[in-house]
C-alpha cells in the first residue's frame, strides 16, 4: 500500500503528452491466437472460408482485440508486450499494477492483413482510495487506431490503469 | 439469424459461463500478450499478497465481447463496448457473463442497439459491470 502517495507536478506535466506511431499489424495468427485465448468457437475467428462467407475481408479481430501487442526484442516490455519507447512515462515508484477499465470504439470492423498505425495519449492521473488496496494512482491513456493505407481512424481505445 | 426487428428491450442475452483455469489464463496470456505474473505465479509478490493468482480483466472484458458476439452472430457489428474492473475472480472459479438490452433506437436513420453487460461471481457479485453499443444495417 502507498499510504503517501501524492501527485507531484513532474507526474502531471506529462498529461497529455504522446507516444510516436508505432505499427500495428493485424493478421490471420494474431487474430486465432486471440480467440483461442478468449474461448471463442465461432469459425470465422479461425478460418478465412468461414469469415468470407460471414461476409468479411478475412478473419475479423474481435471487438476487445485491440491492445493484443505486437512484440518487438529490446523495443517493447517482456511482460505486457506492448511498446516501450517513448510512451508518456510517470515515476510513481509504485509496485502493484491492476486494470481499471477498457472501452474500446470500433469505427470499422478490423481484419487480419489489416496495417493499423497506434498512438498512446496520457489523458488523465488522479489518486483514488478503495478499501482492499488503500491509495492508488489511476492513470488513464487513449490509443487510437488508424488504417494505414486509407488514413482513416478505426478505433478508439480508453484504457485505465491502476498503480498501488 | 437475430434481426434488429426483433429485439426488444428488456430482452436478455444467453448467458456464457466461464471457469477459467491456469491453463486458460496461460492461453489468454499468450493471445492476448499480457505477461503479468499475477495470472500465473503463485509465488509472486502481488499474488502471495492477494492470496492468488487472478484472472485477467481483460479475460473478462474479452468473455463479454463473446458473449455479446455470440448474441449478435454476425447480424450487426459491435462499435463499442466498454467495462470497468469492480472485483477480482479467482481461477477455477465459475463467473457467468450476462447481458440485457437497455434500449433499442432508429434515431437518425441508424439501427442501434444497446445493452448492459456484466460478469457475475458465485455470490452474484458483478465484478465486471460494462455496456456494449451494436449498429445493424
Amino acid at each position: 500500500m502507498a499510504e503517501q502517495f501524492e501527485l507531484t507536478a513532474d507526474m502531471k506535466a506529462q498529461i497529455g503528452k504522446q507516444s510516436p506511431p508505432w505499427d500495428y499489424e493485424v493478421t490471420t495468427t494474431s487474430v486465432r491466437m486471440f480467440a483461442r485465448g478468449v474461448g471463442y468457437t465461432d469459425p470465422v475467428y479461425f478460418d478465412v472460408e468461414a469469415a468470407k462467407k460471414a461476409g468479411y475481408r478475412s478473419l475479423p479481430a474481435p471487438p476487445t482485440y485491440l491492445g493484443t501487442a505486437v512484440f518487438l526484442p529490446g523495443r517493447c516490455s517482456d511482460t505486457f508486450s506492448g511498446p516501450s519507447e517513448g510512451l508518456p512515462s510517470v515515476d510513481h515508484g509504485l509496485k502493484g499494477i491492476l486494470d481499471g477499465g477498457t472501452e474500446t470504439e470500433v469505427f470499422e470492423t478490423i481484419c487480419a492483413g489489416d496495417n493499423l498505425v497506434a498512438v498512446q495519449q496520457l489523458i488523465d492521473m488522479k489518486v483514488g482510495a478503495s478499501a482492499s488496496i488503500g491509495k492508488m494512482l489511476i492513470m488513464t491513456a487513449d490509443t487510437t487506431y488508424t488504417n494505414k493505407s486509407t488514413g482513416k481512424l478505426v478505433a478508439k481505445q480508453r484504457a485505465q490503469v491502476i498503480y498501488y | 439469424m437475430l434481426r434488429f426487428d426483433d429485439i426488444k428491450e428488456g430482452d436478455a442475452l444467453p448467458e456464457l459461463r466461464k471457469t477459467p483455469t491456469l491453463q486458460t489464463l496461460i492461453k489468454y496470456s499468450a493471445g492476448g500478450g499480457d505477461f503479468n505474473p499475477l495470472h500465473h505465479d503463485y509465488n509472486f509478490p502481488q499474488a502471495k499478497q492477494i492470496g492468488s493468482i487472478i484472472v485477467h480483466g481483460r479475460f473478462k472484458y474479452a468473455s463479454l465481447g463473446e458473449l455479446v458476439s455470440n448474441w449478435v452472430g454476425h447480424a450487426g457489428r459491435i462499435r463499442k463496448i466498454s467495462c470497468q474492473y469492480k472485483g477480482m475472480d479467482l481461477p477455477n472459479n465459475e463467473f457467468v457473463c450476462r447481458g440485457v438490452v437497455k434500449k433499442k433506437s432508429t434515431d437518425g436513420g441508424e439501427k442501434v442497439v444497446e445493452v448492459d453487460v456484466w460478469t457475475e461471481n458465485a455470490e452474484g457479485k458483478k465484478t465486471t459491470p460494462g455496456s456494449a453499443v451494436i449498429v445493424f444495417p
